[in-house]
């Protein structure tokens, strides 16, 4: 039988597995979705309206799904980890507090102008709407990263009393590990929403829907998608040095490093094994992980072994990073080949365009492992070497954690079907529609100009 | 610069307004997804379509609410969610369908939307008797006897009554036609059961607590206090009078009950809120001895000022752009 701490650690992390998938959709969707608002207004051009009509419903369905879930988050604080808001909730209270007021607030109100009002205000205030809303999921990521990265490099506070109270307000929204990780965040944000776009798009094609608009979207999600998967590349690695410098345990996990290394080998893979404290099956390239770390082939890398009892499971850190950075790459060589044959041929073979449907989601699986990397790698710690999980789990009982357990689970399973159903669906439908007509390409366009005049009046 | 217990009465109070707003705004759209039919496309798309640019937001005040209790009070939150964990669970498991159905019943093939309309019912309701029983449990400070039980039942079914009662109110405004006549004849009904519930519970809370009876029923606060349960009851006997002539004028201030609804769930409020005072969980914990840190709420409370009249003005900004009744549900 599992018991209340094990329990309500598989519940939050199912919430936040779940929760995490579809802001990190939203976050860079809704910026695709003002970039298409300000060409349409720009040209004039019917193909922007088609593309954000249809990318608006996905954008709707997601961040519905993104809003309950959170919901769900908020309460979890308080049910599960009631240890958690003793301790150091005079720091993590304020930064939720102002993701409440500055972000939450926003987006859910301008969203409602932005779903519901663009017949009833002029296209440019839909328009600034539209913005406001994409403002608003960054100002959310901005402040539950500044409050995650806290619990990963904690600073600006003192320890009375067994409870933490704020020193320093700045450094503790700009701790060490924070800009790294929100940059890597919004980036992944972003390749998740391009390769959610090309696969879909894809889709479309392959489904024989020969519009502008899916070609169009095509074109915008490669390009973008190409020029941030190397550029994650670059901030990943900024980000694990950072990671080095402040919690050397995490990287010796995630590199499989046991003893203390000089010219530390870069493991592409090898089975670790806690018990015996050495891994299995290594394939290695030697002195790489020292290079990459230390920027020199003999640096030296901290083995697990100097932290015992206070390192993370290696396990589930090591195979977690190798399948981030795995991903990674694929979408590197993807985007990349398939920007280039777009270029040359204006259009993708069918594989390729398969190819694309089967990577819609990569987003998804490389975020999920990359969380699941700092997350676990922050073990046995809540908020490294403040608290440790233990210390602020609940202390109600088992069944009463199993039963939410259970519920939450087959909703969330129900839901995800759900959702990735509706999505394909919303494509297949959308194959049936005709394409733009002159009339509405000209129509659009006086109406929007109509419009834009008669606001200036 | 400010001190701790003036902190815990400001940060009460901005609690207090959040959990009212949420009461009022999801209330209605909560009202709203009680009365979903789930037999008529047409009547349900249009009651959708009225609550669709708001329920996101009405919602986001719970958040609020709930973050406030976390920051300011966290021992009372604890204590609170502690002893609340089931409900608490099921409230948010319909508050997660309601949401998604809403979402989902535009986008599903057609015979899946009265499965979605039905989710969206099921979770509406599932939500606002969870929401009665947690209050009905807290105001009895979580105490064990049947007879708070029961309490709690009686207060589940109350606020699902009072939720339906200002949905009416809300499609007798924004709606018209046959809709906007089955709206006011459930308002009609609704208003009795409300009032019935209303004296029940202040009746409850008067037999069993003798302190909260002290501080109604004592000189001179009794004739500070008293006027809240007049004023209460003549809304109840304005709203019964307004229904009735909009049975044959529907578009004579079509507005007033909707009013009164927010007027009605105001005052009570401001009556429960002036029993428990200072208490933060009745009978266990006062705001001040819950009270946080006070350098973390001052670093909030700066922003909050400043926040919040935002948030109230594009919230106005928002109702002025939806004003009016209701057009065909058109998604986006």
């Amino acid at each position: 039988m599992l018991d209340t701490l094990m329990l309500s650690r598989i519940q939050f992390a199912a919430n936040i597995s779940f929760h995490i998938l579809f802001p990190t959709i939203t976050i860079a969707l809704g910026w695709f979705l003002v970039f298409f608002k300000v060409r349409f207004e720009q040209t004039g051009d019917a193909v922007w309206m088609r593309a954000y009509r249809f990318w608006v419903k996905i954008f709707a369905l997601t961040f519905a799904l993104g809003v309950v879930s959170g919901i769900t988050m908020s309460f979890q604080f308080g049910t599960n980890w009631p240890g958690f808001m003793e301790k150091v909730g005079n720091i993590a209270g304020p930064l939720l507090g102002y993701e409440v007021l500055t972000a939450f607030f926003l987006e859910a109100t301008f969203l409602g102008i932005m779903l519901f009002g663009i017949n009833k205000v002029p296209v440019r205030v839909h328009t600034i709407a539209c913005f406001v809303v994409a403002v608003g999921t960054t100002l959310s990521a901005f402040w539950i990263l500044s409050l995650n990265s806290w619990m990963q490099t904690p600073v600006g506070f003192e320890m009375r009393d067994g409870i933490a109270y704020p020193t320093d307000w700045w450094a503790i929204i700009f701790n060490p590990s924070f800009p790294y990780r929100f940059t890597h965040k919004l980036i992944a944000s972003g390749l998740t929403a391009s390769f959610l776009i090309a696969g879909i798009s894809s889709y479309r094609l392959l489904r024989g829907d020969d519009k502008k608009a899916p070609r169009l979207t095509l074109k915008v999600a490669l390009v973008v998608a190409a020029v941030l998967a190397p550029l994650q590349a670059y901030v990943g690695d900024l980000h694990g040095l950072n990671t080095f410098e402040h919690q050397p345990q995490k990287v010796a996990a995630m590199e499989g490093v046991w003893e203390t290394t000089q010219g530390a080998p870069l493991l592409l893979f090898a089975i670790p094994d806690e018990a015996q404290r050495k891994n299995h099956f290594e394939l290695a390239v030697p002195n790489l992980a020292s290079l990459i770390l230390t920027h020199q082939l003999d640096g030296e890398i901290k083995g697990l072994n100097e932290f015992k009892g206070e390192h993370p499971p290696v396990k589930p850190v090591f195979f977690s990073f190798r399948v981030m950075v795995g991903l990674g790459l694929l979408m590197i060589a993807v985007a990349w080949f398939a920007a280039f044959k777009l270029y040359k041929n204006n259009a993708l073979p069918n594989w390729l365009l398969r190819t694309l449907v089967a990577m819609s989601f990569s987003g998804w699986v490389a975020t999920l492992a990359g969380w699941y990397v700092t997350e676990i790698g922050r073990q046995p710690f809540i908020v490294s070497g403040v608290l440790t999980v233990d210390q602020a789990a609940t202390t109600i009982a088992p069944a009463n954690v199993g039963f939410s357990l259970a519920m939450y689970l087959t909703v969330y399973a129900f839901l995800l079907v759900a959702y990735l159903h509706t999505v394909f669906l919303m494509a297949r439908k959308a194959v049936l529609i005709e394409e733009i007509s002159q009339q509405e390409h000209v129509g659009k366009k006086r109406s929007s100009i109509e419009i834009k005049e008669s606001a200036h009046v | 610069m400010f001190e701790q217990d003036t902190l815990a009465i400001i940060y009460a109070a901005l609690m207090a307004l959040a959990v009212l707003l949420y009461a009022i705004l999801d209330g209605y759209d909560l009202g709203v997804g009680i009365l979903l039919p789930t037999n008529n496309d047409h009547d349900a798309d249009k009651m959708i379509a009225s609550i669709g640019p708001f329920w996101d937001a009405n919602e986001t005040w719970l958040v609020l609410a709930i973050g406030l209790l976390l920051i300011a009070f966290p021992t009372a939150h604890s204590l609170v969610l502690k002893a609340l964990y089931i409900p608490c669970t099921f409230m948010l498991i319909g508050l997660i369908l309601r949401g998604v159905a809403f979402d989902f019943r535009a986008k599903a093939i057609v015979d899946h939307k009265n499965a979605w309309d039905l989710a969206f019912k099921f979770g509406s309701l599932l939500a606002a008797t969870s929401q009665g029983y947690m209050l009905g449990r807290y105001v009895m400070g979580f105490d064990e006897s049947a007879w708070s039980y029961g309490f709690a039942l009686l207060s589940a079914v109350g606020v699902a009554a009072a939720y339906t009662l200002i949905g009416a109110a809300w499609l007798v405004m924004k709606t018209e036609g046959e809709l906007q006549q089955y709206a006011i004849n459930v308002c009609k009904r609704c208003v009795y059961v409300a009032l019935v519930g209303i004296a029940l519970v202040s009746g409850a809370n008067l037999w069993l607590s003798p302190e909260i009876f002290l501080k109604w029923f004592s000189w001179p606060s009794m004739l500070l206090l008293l006027p809240l349960p007049i004023i209460c009851f003549s809304c109840f006997v304005l709203m019964a009078r307004k229904l009735s002539q909009l049975t044959t004028k529907p578009d004579n201030k079509a507005h007033h009950p909707f009013i009164l609804s927010v007027t009605i769930f105001t005052l009570s409020f401001l009556g429960l809120a002036i029993s428990f005072f200072p208490d933060i969980v009745p009978n266990h914990l006062t705001i001040w001895q819950a009270v946080a840190a006070a350098e973390s709420l001052a670093f909030l409370l700066w922003g909050a000022l400043l926040v919040v009249p935002t948030i109230l003005a594009y919230t106005a900004y928002s109702y002025r752009v939806f004003w009016g009744k209701v057009d065909d549900l058109r998604y986006y």
